[in-house]
């Protein structure tokens, strides 16, 4: 499978980004992980559900799989870099193994590490994501053709009776914002948002 | 009498059939509502995991990294839901990155019990080696731990650091030594 094949549009990652938070409606979690993932989620407008990651590359699916066995009744999205997923694949077969209906996984894939410098990855030209999710045991696994392809996909995933994941082939344009770099308030006022507490 | 012991003693009459290393253990998870265990597993910690596995109350499964666990036990504590992640010492080596960035400064109380291995018999250099690596670790970034060499110490130690790690939403670190759990030894 030759990924520069695939018939799938470049998309901007906070376009994407944006009109993921647009749909929705029902303080679903969303899991922004390191660097301008998380980037971006910030700047589509904090959402008192969102969590940042500021380190801890490749975990926004395992950290969103937390959450998704902690709360079944709220649906969980995670929005992580392929450069990212490269280093913790095994995650997607966990993830298979449970399957968390209610865990959505989006991958912005650009092939390179953008903030570093644009290194293109290692799978870059030679590896699919969603083929690897595919294999994985993530059946329900797609690219998204383009924007209103991945508005519908979103819509599917909402209520999907097992895992989602979308792929999303991004350029390679920088994040639009910039975290506030504050863990633990990023970590408290998220579970005030999950209603797990309450601020004093 | 512990004194852990003596606060919970008629859940701890209920439970007393199991006395070995693993039912305790098992017991205290319990006990603090911790019923999230992922694991990378260890031939030292199979009847715990065995054990988990057959009881309802817990949701326990391998994951393919360590840190892979960590990140899933930290959104479960974010969602509100607690959990404790066990390891070998090995695969503690692999935590450094995910302990400095996301359990010690987002403060989230991560449980992780560590069998530990590269001591007290040892066969494997390379075990003994990287079991020297754990301590340093855990004492570069100031996290609490313990290490558990006696039965009668188990469960207070255990129920104790877990509260703590809780009420305080610090990580800590519960070594279950050789001289515990019997460790592993060359046969060959």
């Amino acid at each position: 499978m030759k990924t520069d094949a695939r018939n799938t549009k470049v998309m901007n990652r906070f376009d994407v980004t944006s009109r993921l938070i647009a749909k929705l409606e029902h303080e679903e979690a969303v899991i922004g992980g390191i660097g301008n993932t998380n980037f971006d989620l910030w700047a589509a407008g904090h959402r008192p559900q969102n969590f940042y990651m500021l380190g801890s590359m490749g975990l926004a699916f395992p950290i969103a799989l937390g959450v998704a066995l902690a709360q079944p009744d709220r649906r969980v999205f995670a929005l992580e870099g392929d450069g990212s997923l490269l280093m913790q694949l095994g995650a997607l077969s966990t993830i298979a193994a449970l399957k968390p209906k209610n865990l959505v996984m989006i991958v912005m894939d650009n092939g390179i590490y953008q903030i570093t410098g644009a290194q293109p990855t290692p799978a870059a030209n030679v590896a699919d994501i969603v083929a690897i999710a595919t294999g994985s045991g993530l059946a329900n696994s797609a690219w998204a053709a383009d924007e209103e392809d991945f508005e519908r996909l979103v819509e599917e995933a909402m209520s999907a009776g097992e895992p989602s994941l979308i792929g999303v082939r991004i350029d390679d344009k920088p994040g639009v914002g910039a975290t506030r770099r504050d863990p633990v308030q990023i970590r408290e006022r998220f579970m005030h948002g999950l209603g797990v507490r309450e601020p004093l | 009498m512990p004194i852990a012991e003596q606060q919970t003693s008629s859940e701890a009459a209920q439970t007393s059939s199991d006395k070995s290393w693993h039912g305790i253990v098992l017991q205290t998870l319990k006990r603090n509502e911790i019923s999230l265990v992922p694991y990378v597993p260890d031939r030292v910690l199979t009847p715990l995991i065995k054990n988990l596995h057959a009881d309802p109350f817990f949701t326990t499964f391998a994951t393919a990294r360590e840190e892979e666990a960590v990140g899933i036990v930290s959104g479960a504590w974010m969602g509100g839901r607690r959990g404790a992640v066990l390891m070998q010492t090995s695969g503690f080596a692999t935590l450094a990155n995910v302990l400095a960035s996301l359990a010690v400064p987002y403060q989230i109380p991560l449980i992780m019990f560590v069998s530990e291995r590269g001591t007290l018999g040892e066969f494997n250099y390379g075990q003994s080696l990287v079991c020297r690596t754990m301590r340093p670790v855990l004492d570069s970034l100031a996290l609490e731990h313990h290490t558990i060499t006696r039965l009668d110490e188990l469960e207070f130690i255990a129920d104790r650091s877990i509260k703590q790690a809780i009420t305080t939403q610090a990580p800590v670190a519960l070594i279950l030594n050789p001289l515990l759990t019997g460790g592993k030894v060359f046969d060959k």
